[in-house]
């Protein structure tokens, strides 16, 4: 098998057994980006110069047997809104074309001391606002099983370049549901960890209080792998979590004899595809028989969690967002005459429609005379949701539901009603407005031949049991195994 | 009936003081006045993309500790608050400040007027926040509008502030001189800023309103901006009371609006209409945890405030019999009281310590252009000397003024200034008598006069005698013999 096509896991074995060359894996994974991403459109940038560097910094130390990780010498594509030093670093965003960031952000640092490899800057929607990668101001990725449809979003082109073996795996970022939709709909594994897990430093804030960086890999052990050099406490970030990072990997059980699953009843709404809801059922039934324990659970507040999200996400937007001003990097229209109109010009020339819609969204709820009625509320309500996962967790180790509602839609499709878009993220929503981890991985395939993603939730930092049951799950199945014809 | 006395006057201070930390407030960039333009930045005080605020705990140490010297209720829980809006000198367009639920509240200082009377001002609230960063408008009119380029140095952009707001109790520009200059004794006690006000490191706003005495609303309230002096904050206040009551008087409306201060012409200028005010969006700083206060660090802290500005001055008065005033301004600075007590302990007279630290030392550290007493050449110890050389008549207190100037010049010690220039107080009865007797001969008119009843001409002979000893004679003694031998 061509190295590009395998695991985190398969790779190291043949460096440490010195088989293969970092540079062999990355000489393979652009020999497929050369012939692919024309078609798929996930990268934005490639960092081939420094990729090569990389490769050869991480062939050094397995030669000399130099602080060798599970992840020297492994070729991983950056969602681009995460900030390394000296490359573009864009949100997708007209706004931020050839911007290049004077520092690297804490989890690309983590990975640049474990010796991998970064294969280049993958699209998105601009600044992670959207479910289909069609906001970005660049270019629209396709999904990989079907070239006319969406791979979902923000993170679609990580999604896309793991679909189709343009990187062995990819950062993502999550705030609505950015890494594990797009993942569902690309037959990857990806994962959210819990809120605080992985440092938020280097990241361009989308929603402060909700954004992780999280996995997206071919298995759920590629993914329990890069997980763990990517969390841990971070100086830099104060919401990032004092707790010890588990070896993910290593402590997989084997079995999932008397876990507890759970199955929310308001997850099985209207309008969700018969055959999503139907590949669900079978892989509870395929674990049920392996010795898991199902429970129906409720989870009273889940209708309110769309509303929710699109208060206080869009809020902490408005303000992430406001400083791109033109004043001190990025696009600024020199044709105004006054400090006013450059703010004006600059970010009416610099920001796509959905990013405005978002930034007056948030400005309205944040507003004197509305920050009551909207945000405060928000804020209220969101502390029920998450009461409501708390309480479920006291009975069930996991939560299990579809990661969306259907399987990737049109191109084009939703774009012109953001209501419709913003309902492809339901499922992850509620979970992510909790801080709750959770992944999305492949549990089969629809009659056109589309992937359906299986979420799974755990309680904060209970990472390692949603790790134990899917991958266990992937022990018994094959679906992440299957691959798009490109 | 005066115009001025039909009205009242109200006003209310915000001063923002820069705390003296090592590093800013949310990064580890120096907190230095002065350096080359952003040399002191990072990818957080400039908000680059992805950056993210640590905050430095000195700050809180801080604050706590001006909260408990301003008397004031510290938080059980506290937080940040993002406060939005646009301007170049902030980089992420919002300031990170605290909105509803401010490290400390309710507090109060006390104030003493010259005539010795005291007033309580109440604090409403303390909080913390960054500073921006500094503009420089290159422009020839003087006019922003004008400016061809503007710069900015974001040196101070992240500069850990603290503001503390004052209930509007204050009726005269003098108190709030008063109160502003407490506030600035207080913080430098604690240590926690220099508060130097032609530095930018202690600011203040005032807001300032008049209405007719008795009235229960408070007339349209104006705030002035650019006070950059203690004196300049009363003087500008004086201005606005009266262009206000003017403009009461002759029937205009007083506009809601911010004005400010210009020194070279002394009087306000209208900078912008309040109006329409701004709508900062406040919300909660989701990128910085919420801050809870122990009882513990508050005790903790409580226990390193020294002894504060007003309660030294009581004990001043009270163990060295020294009238509040004087006390009052012995006190101002920690450094200068300290000179005072090791003068007045170590002399055992502190009314004289007093006088001469109030009267020729503050006068002469004027004259010298010296802002601190550290800079003072005389030791504390040497001045309790020259005092003790007065009270054992070494010297004169004439002769005193001469060894003090010395020493204030030279730092040396007064025993070896008058040793040295020979100043030693002549009380050898003979050597004296000498003098005198000479003086009596050469001024028989004068000796008749006196003899005449003309009691006057006495003091003329002292001064003659104390002429012929180069000032040296013990005065008192020549006065003595003078007596004796004219009869």
């Amino acid at each position: 098998m061509e190295l590009n096509k395998q695991t985190i896991e398969q790779l190291h074995k043949q460096l440490i057994e010195k088989k293969i060359k970092p540079s062999d894996i990355l000489d393979s994974v652009y020999k497929r980006v050369e012939s692919v991403d024309s078609k798929v459109k996930a990268y934005l940038m490639l960092t081939k110069d420094l990729a090569y560097d990389m490769a050869k910094k991480a062939g050094d130390r397995i030669m000399k047997n130099d602080n060798v990780t599970d992840l020297t010498g492994i070729p991983i594509g950056i969602k681009d809104n995460m900030c390394l030093e000296g490359f573009n670093t864009t949100c997708a965003s007209k706004m931020l074309e050839g911007y290049k960031p004077p520092y690297t952000a804490t989890a690309l640092k983590n990975l640049i001391e474990a010796g991998a490899i970064f294969t280049g800057k993958l699209n998105m929607d601009e600044y992670a606002f959207g479910s289909s990668t069609e906001n970005s101001a660049y270019q629209t990725t396709c999904n990989p099983w079907d070239l006319s449809r969406v791979p979902g979003g923000s993170s679609g082109g990580s999604a896309a370049a793991v679909a189709a073996d343009m990187c062995v795996a990819a950062l993502g970022s999550d705030t609505g549901g950015s890494i594990k939709q797009p993942a569902g709909l690309c037959n990857v594994t990806g994962l959210r960890p819990t809120y605080g897990r992985v440092s938020r430093y280097g990241l361009i804030a989308f929603g402060s209080s909700l954004d992780q960086i999280g996995p997206m890999t071919k298995t759920v052990k590629d993914n329990a792998i890069l997980l763990k050099y990517l969390a841990g406490i971070d100086k830099k970030d104060s919401t990032s979590a004092p707790i010890d990072v588990p070896d993910y990997d290593s402590n997989l059980r084997k079995d999932i004899k008397g876990m507890v699953i759970g199955l929310p009843k308001e997850y099985m709404i209207d309008g969700m595809d018969k055959q999503v809801k139907a590949k669900i059922m079978e892989a509870v039934k395929l674990l049920e028989a392996n010795g898991a324990t199902i429970q129906e659970i409720s989870l009273p507040y889940t209708d309110y969690a769309l509303d929710v999200y699109y208060v206080v996400a869009p809020a902490e937007a408005s303000s992430n967002l406001a400083r791109f001003d033109g004043v001190q990097y990025g696009l600024r229209d020199t044709s105004a005459d006054n400090l006013i109109d450059m703010y004006k010009k600059s970010r009416r020339a610099g920001f796509g429609k959905e990013t405005k819609r978002r930034i007056m969204l948030g400005t309205y709820v944040l507003s004197s005379g509305y920050y009551d009625a909207y945000y405060k509320k928000a804020q209220k309500v969101r502390t029920l949701i998450k009461n409501d996962f708390d309480k479920a967790f006291e009975k069930v180790d996991v939560i299990l539901t579809p990661t969306s509602p259907t399987t990737a839609f049109k191109i084009g499709e939703k774009a012109a009603d953001p209501l419709t878009m913003y309902l492809s993220d339901i499922f992850t929503i509620a979970p992510n407005m909790a801080g709750l981890p959770g992944i999305s991985v492949p549990a089969g395939f629809d009659a056109a031949g589309l992937p359906i993603g299986m979420q799974v939730l755990a309680a904060p930092f209970a990472e390692q049991k949603i790790y134990d049951l899917t991958n266990f799950y992937q022990t018994k199945t094959d679906w992440h195994e299957k691959r798009a014809n490109l | 009936m005066n115009a001025a006395d039909k009205y009242e006057t109200v006003i209310g201070l915000e001063v923002h003081v820069e705390l003296n930390t090592k590093t800013k407030i949310f990064c580890g960039c120096k907190n230095e006045f002065g350096a080359e333009p952003n040399t002191y930045i990072c990818p957080n005080c400039l908000g680059l993309p992805g950056s993210l605020p640590v905050f430095n705990e000195g700050v809180l140490y801080r604050a706590v500790k001006a909260g408990l010297a301003l008397g004031c209720t510290i938080a059980d829980k506290s937080k940040f608050d993002r406060k939005n809006y646009y301007y170049p000198d902030l980089p992420k367009a919002y300031q990170i400040s605290q909105y509803d639920m401010p490290i400390a509240v309710n507090g109060a200082l006390e104030i003493v007027k010259k005539d010795g009377t005291r007033k309580k001002i109440g604090i409403t609230r303390l909080h913390m926040e960054e500073d921006a960063g500094k503009l420089l408008h290159l422009t020839k009119s003087g006019q922003i509008g004008d400016a061809e380029e503007s710069l900015v140095d974001y040196n101070r952009g992240g500069v850990p502030l603290i503001e503390i707001v004052s209930e509007p109790e204050m009726k005269t520009p003098e108190e709030a001189y008063l109160y502003l200059t407490s506030i600035k004794s207080i913080l430098e006690y604690i240590d926690v800023s220099d508060c130097n006000m032609e530095e930018g490191s202690l600011r203040c706003d005032a807001n300032v309103s008049v209405m007719e005495k008795g009235a229960k609303q408070f007339g349209t309230k104006v705030e002035i901006k650019n006070m950059n002096s203690f004196k300049n904050v009363q003087k500008a206040i004086e201005y606005e009371v009266e262009r206000q009551i003017k403009a009461v008087e002759e029937k205009e409306a007083i506009i809601q609006e911010t004005r400010l201060w210009n020194p070279e012409k002394n009087r306000t200028f209208a900078m912008r209409s309040k109006e329409g005010s701004n709508d900062y969006r406040y919300f909660p700083e989701p990128d910085i945890p919420p801050i809870v206060i122990s009882e513990e660090y508050r005790q903790k802290i409580k226990k390193e405030i020294p002894e504060l500005p007003m309660q030294k001055t009581e004990r001043f008065v009270k163990e060295y019999a020294i009238p509040e005033y004087d006390a009052g301004v012995l006190t101002a600075d920690q450094a200068t009281a300290a000179y005072f007590e090791k003068t007045a302990k170590m002399s055992g007279e502190p009314k004289l310590a007093s006088n001469w630290i109030m009267g020729d030392l503050l006068a002469r550290m004027n004259a010298a252009g010296l802002q601190k007493i550290s800079e003072v050449k005389i030791l504390p110890e040497d001045l309790a000397k020259m005092i003790g050389l007065i009270k054992n008549a070494t010297i004169s207190g004439k002769i005193a003024k001469t060894v003090f100037e010395e020493m204030f010049n030279t730092g040396d010690a007064p025993d070896k200034i008058v040793k040295e220039k020979g100043l030693v107080q002549i009380t050898d009865t003979g050597a004296i008598e000498s003098a005198v007797d000479t003086v009596i001969a050469a001024n028989s008119k004068v000796v008749e006069e006196i003899k005449g009843g003309k009691a006057a001409g006495l003091g003329f002979l002292v001064g003659q005698v104390m002429k012929q000893t180069g000032g040296k004679a013990n005065p008192q003694m020549v006065n003595e013999l003078l007596r004796k031998k004219i009869g």
